[in-house]
């Protein structure tokens, strides 16, 4: 257990106007720009996808031009990775990291606010890469989806140049942010805060830091290389210089792959609290969890061509791949394990961020199932760019993901806001956005199946039925998430007024120090190191 | 782990959003530069200056946070750990150069020629002979072919043996640092900036020579694009890495670093040696081999 002694002198005086936003060295305020930001973000992915949904409602050309709706693709994936879950993911971390610890703040405090204030100028940039493409002679709309590959994206126009400089910003940003992250961890910990005390989501954002430390500048390279190719006359992705293509696939997706677990190992973290926290005992096997985490962080950097089994490598690489990628599981799995022995014999009870945390345990393996599919070569070969892959990562992205980060707005809320949010419509939420995403999502598993391509604005009539339930479903799903926005303004105006410590399992096995401070929390929480027995 | 009493937090500050707008007025003029839209470079160049004002009132602001006392060891700690993550971070990024290097020699080049699993013969075009530097290209048409590749002797050995002596020169300061050796200090400072401009300078006449002589362009096919590549964003870091040199020799100068409190000093020594090991890398994968 921990015991804490803060000490509210002169330091803990708030600046005022819009310049603490602006100048903020403040991990909380930073932390709520991020995640205010992610928010905006994701109505905004969220329309983007509600408009290729109602194109596919019937068959033929319903309201936009195949142009557009292959430009919707692209900026439907960059702002839901880039724009929404990261930056959330962020937000948590700078929010809770700290007072998780016992520190009184990130470790590079302005660096911090760099990391934030860079990712409004890519979504301005990324903004201007839609609507350069409807001024005259700027050539065409971005049309690669977020995979950019060329020589489709060399050939591109305009707007293309403004995504490459939006990933590089979000490059830097994640850069910047991760290195602040993982110094924090190291460097920060309060006295006593040993790393096997560490709470779950603090390893998993550890975790998630080197990661981003090891993958971002490659992405960078390989979209420096894009841009050499499409201005500088270099031959990086032309054959006829010596060049290749298939390059561009290697860098994107060395990136690519590890990315998904930087998507999906801060939501670990969180449910390796909310779970243990609603089941009332310590989570099963905290250590063993922690080198599953490292498992999964080293082999996601080994298995990235699973993405591209199609591009003729030989059979030698091909088979390493395949049982790189099916090992994978074995960590992943183990995860989801010991979160359900954490349930077994647990008093548990299911708020909303329990909702969340079973809905992910069950949705997410199913994806790791249908990932296992993906992963053995001569299947894949069927199943490669249809609508079984778009069902497959939807399944292990918006639970993997999406809702681990939902079940960490509801489990801490009442920390941000210093108000309880309304369980009642918090349930309906889960209930409301879990139905909409299975209805959306499981039959594109079938119309996969059965052949139908993925990024295609027009398919074959006897695809229509599928397609149809899968856009009521989204429809349902992306109006879920207006009820979402009322709860957290709710929230944030009022309501019950939230005791420091709102859960009753939370002080159970490795904790933080963060239900010991006052909801919310003071402006500054740790101006000395708290002492950890 | 703590040492301190007292946490240091600095107040509010407005360089990081000076620094995130300048970032992205610089890139908005350098894309519409490149697409030959004429305000483009004015834009850009306001980026630049924008920039430069960032770096002198950030880093002023810290010097002066530093030399006031404000910093416990924790803050030092903090900064040499993100300086380590991001020279990491740089490191992927040439490697992400050196991997693309290798997959050409290895896989591309060879597949193109005939070789492999799957390429019986070379379909695509006849004839084409795989070599390493590749100087006939498979369809020259629209590049610009060298006559010849980059050698390894002469100006690159000569380079090698600069930058090497300069990772020297540098640690030699850093002991006379270690000593409380003022002269040492500077005159190794002094010592390793003039061998980075001598590289640098060598370096241009070398890129001079290659585009005069050789027509060994960007624009060659593969062996100059990823020549220039590697060589040109190692330039680029040589050239960061000599003004964070000139900058801590004349700090250095003006008594800034002691004995214990030299952070700055240490991360562009670190930045350099780093630098000084791409550069090997360089000499042995893309000039040598």
């Amino acid at each position: 257990m921990s015991e804490v002694a803060t000490h509210d002198d002169h330091h803990d005086h708030v600046p005022s106007g819009i310049g603490r936003w602006l100048f903020s060295t403040n991990h909380k305020d930073i932390g709520t720009m991020y995640l205010i930001f992610s928010l905006v973000m994701l109505f905004l992915g969220g329309a983007s996808a509600m408009v290729m949904r109602m194109e596919l409602f019937f068959p033929g050309l319903q309201i936009v031009d195949p142009d557009t709706f292959n430009n919707l693709v692209t900026n439907h994936a960059l702002i839901m990775v880039f724009g929404v879950v990261m930056p959330a993911a962020a937000g948590m971390a700078n929010w809770m990291i700290p007072i998780m610890i016992g520190a009184p703040d990130m470790a590079l405090p302005r660096l911090n606010n760099l990391s934030f204030w860079l990712l409004p100028m890519a979504g301005i940039m990324l903004i201007l890469s839609m609507v350069v493409s409807y001024l005259p002679g700027t050539g065409g709309q971005v049309n690669t989806g977020w995979t950019l590959y060329p020589p489709l994206s060399v050939q591109a126009g305009m707007g293309m140049d403004f995504v490459i400089f939006t990933i590089h910003i979000l490059g830097i940003s994640s850069i910047l942010a991760a290195i602040n992250i993982v110094t924090t961890i190291v460097n920060m910990r309060a006295p006593g805060m040993t790393w096997f005390k560490l709470p779950l989501f603090v390893w998993s954002w550890f975790f998630t830091g080197l990661l981003l430390i090891m993958i971002m500048p490659v992405l960078a390279g390989g979209v420096t290389m894009l841009l050499f190719d499409r201005h500088f006359g270099t031959a990086f992705f032309d054959a006829a210089g010596g060049g290749d293509p298939v390059l561009f696939q290697h860098l994107f997706w060395f990136f690519g792959h590890p990315e998904v677990y930087v998507l999906l190992l801060p939501s670990i973290g969180v449910l390796g609290l909310v779970i243990p926290t609603f089941s009332r005992k310590p989570l099963f096997a905290y250590k063993p969890l922690v080198w599953f985490m490292a498992m999964l962080t080293a082999l996601g950097m080994v298995v990235w061509a699973h993405h591209q089994y199609t591009i003729g490598m030989s059979l030698g690489v091909t088979t390493y791949f395949m049982i790189g990628t099916i090992l994978i599981s074995i960590p992943v799995g183990m995860m989801l394990m010991s979160f359900i022995f954490t349930m077994w014999r647990g008093s548990m009870t299911f708020e909303t961020p329990m909702l969340f945390g079973i809905a992910i345990i069950l949705m997410f393996s199913f994806a790791g199932v249908t990932g296992v599919m993906l992963a053995v070569v001569p299947a894949d070969l069927q199943y490669h760019d249809s609508y079984f892959v778009v069902a497959h990562f939807h399944y292990a992205l918006i639970p993997g993901a999406l809702f681990g980060l939902y079940a960490g707005v509801f489990y801490w809320l009442p920390k941000w806001t210093g108000h309880m949010y309304d369980e009642k419509l918090g349930k309906i939420f889960f209930w409301w956005t879990t139905i909409g995403f299975n209805v959306t999502f499981f039959p594109q598993h079938f119309s996969g199946l059965a052949g139908m391509p993925r990024r295609i604005v027009d398919y074959s009539p006897q695809f229509a039925e599928f397609n149809f339930i899968s856009s009521v479903g989204a429809m349902a799903f992306g109006l879920s998430h207006l009820l979402f926005l009322y709860i957290i303004i709710k929230t944030i105006r009022g309501g019950e007024k939230a005791p420091d410590n709102p859960w009753e399992g939370s002080q159970i096995g490795t904790v933080g120090l963060e239900w010991n401070l006052p909801s919310p929390p003071p402006f500054h929480s740790f101006t000395t190191p708290p002492t950890i027995k | 782990m703590t040492t301190d009493d007292t946490y240091f937090i600095p107040e509010p500050s407005r360089w990081p959003i000076i620094a995130a707008s300048g970032v992205f007025v610089l890139l908005f003029g350098f894309i519409l530069y490149i697409n030959n839209i004429g305000i483009g470079s004015m834009i850009g160049a306001v980026g630049i200056l924008w920039i430069a004002y960032l770096f002198f009132g950030w880093f002023g602001a810290v010097i002066d946070e530093n030399l006031k006392g404000d910093y416990g060891s924790q803050v030092g700690t903090s900064f040499r750990q993100g300086m380590f993550w991001f020279i990491t971070s740089e490191v992927f990024f040439f490697l992400t150069f050196f991997g693309c290097l290798y997959y050409f020699r290895d896989i591309t080049i060879p597949y193109l020629g005939g070789e492999g699993h799957l390429a019986k013969s070379n379909l695509l075009w006849e004839g084409f002979v795989a070599t390493w530097p590749l100087i006939d290209l498979p369809d020259p048409t629209n590049y610009s072919p060298a006559k010849e590749a980059m050698g390894a002797g002469g100006i690159p050995l000569w380079n090698t043996i600069i930058l090497l002596s300069s990772g020297g020169t540098i640690t030699w300061a850093h002991w006379g640092l270690k000593k409380a050796n003022k002269n040492q200090l500077v005159l190794g400072l002094i010592m390793t900036v003039v061998l980075g401009l001598i590289f640098f300078s060598l370096q241009a006449y070398e890129y001079f020579h290659a585009y005069s002589e050789m027509n060994l362009k960007l624009t060659s096919g593969i062996y100059g694009s990823m020549f220039y590549m590697l060589t040109g964003f190692h330039g680029l870091h040589v050239t960061i890495g000599t003004i964070m040199l000139i900058v801590i020799t004349i700090r250095a100068m003006k008594d800034h670093f002691t004995e214990e409190n030299h952070f700055a000093f240490e991360a562009v020594a670190w930045y350099w040696h780093f630098v000084d090991v791409v550069w090997i890398g360089l000499y042995f994968f893309v000039y040598w081999l």
